[in-house]
């Protein structure tokens, strides 16, 4: 309990995993939210790939890590340009009233 | 190593909650401003665990850019308005409890694959692979950043470009009515159509005021 170890990050991971699943899964607000629970999805991910790098001592996963922050930053940046090109043409961006594709 | 776990523990407990209010804040500024949270408080579990870099790199380009940029949406879609109608509706909430079912589902799965892993014996032995003792974390990330993963730091590169142009086309917005200057039109201007010369007959003077 003392000794933080590897499993320590790992659990912290999962953790925050699944709370980033119950936010999408959830949600009825607004759809804002949904961006933020894949952001804490792929938050929980870095995690677990920066605990394994430095406890398995193999610099990879901090790479990788890396190449995860630049598609995070551009997967919000254009999914927060669909939300204001969406609530600019329907003046909603609550979650059940998305329903133009009628999925 | 007492406080190593002691800062372990803080830091995750408090990632752990600011990321429940994440997912649970009624007001949505208040969710990104619990995110930040959340995005400080892993990165100081990064810089603890040593990977010194990847934590700086995530406060500037998390906390620096991308949280700030979820707040400017969020205030100005205007959503903090619609929270009360947003409320009012309580029907066809069935898809809740199965939300929650398959979300401990997933949780525990991944505590079961944590729980029951089993290391190789001599792995701990041949440690430190490629993480050299005597340089720095920057310093042994940039080594092997731009000589082996080359090819997909360019590519990452030209993602963001790429993501850059795709935020610009989507927003941009040609708008009806605004009087703007036109480059074109000044430049392919006549001296004919701009000017006229009067033939003016001497000693009789010009009316001006017709």
């Amino acid at each position: 309990m003392i000794e933080i170890g590897l499993g320590h990050y790992l659990t912290l991971g999962a953790v925050i995993f699944s709370i980033g699943i119950i936010g999408i899964f959830l949600n009825r607000k607004n759809i804002i939210v949904i961006l933020m629970s894949i952001e804490l999805i792929l938050l929980a991910v870095n995690i677990n790939l920066v605990s394994f790098s430095m406890y398995l001592g193999d610099l990879t996963g901090q790479v990788f890590t890396l190449f995860i922050l630049t598609v995070a930053a551009a997967e919000a940046a254009i999914g927060l340009a669909i939300i204001v090109v969406y609530y600019r043409n329907s003046g909603t961006i609550r979650v059940e009233e998305i329903d133009k594709l009628k999925g | 190593m007492i406080a190593h776990a002691i800062f372990f523990y803080i830091f995750s407990i408090i990632a752990v909650v600011s990321a429940v209010m994440v997912t649970v804040s009624k007001n949505t500024v208040h969710s990104v401003f619990f995110l930040i949270l959340d995005f400080i408080s892993i990165s100081c579990l990064f810089i603890m665990i040593g990977a010194e870099f990847l934590g700086m790199i995530m406060l500037i380009v998390y906390v620096g850019a991308v949280a700030v940029l979820f707040l400017f949406v969020v205030m100005m879609l205007n959503v903090a308005q619609q929270k009360n109608q947003w409320f009012i509706s309580k029907e066809n909430s069935n898809h809740i409890p199965i939300g929650l079912l398959i979300s401990v589902i997933i949780f525990f799965e991944l505590i079961i694959v944590i729980g029951g892993w089993k290391y190789k014996p001599d792995l701990f032995d041949q440690l430190n692979l490629s993480i050299v003792n005597d340089a720095s974390n920057t310093h042994s990330l940039g080594m092997v950043l731009y000589t082996d993963y080359i090819h997909i730091f360019q590519i990452s590169g030209m993602i963001l470009l790429i993501a850059m142009i795709g935020a610009i086309v989507l927003t941009f917005r040609q708008r009806e009515g605004v009087k703007k200057q036109s480059y074109l039109k000044q430049i392919s201007r006549e001296r004919a159509e701009g000017v006229e010369v009067v033939e003016v007959a001497s000693n009789r003077g010009v009316k001006i005021d017709d």
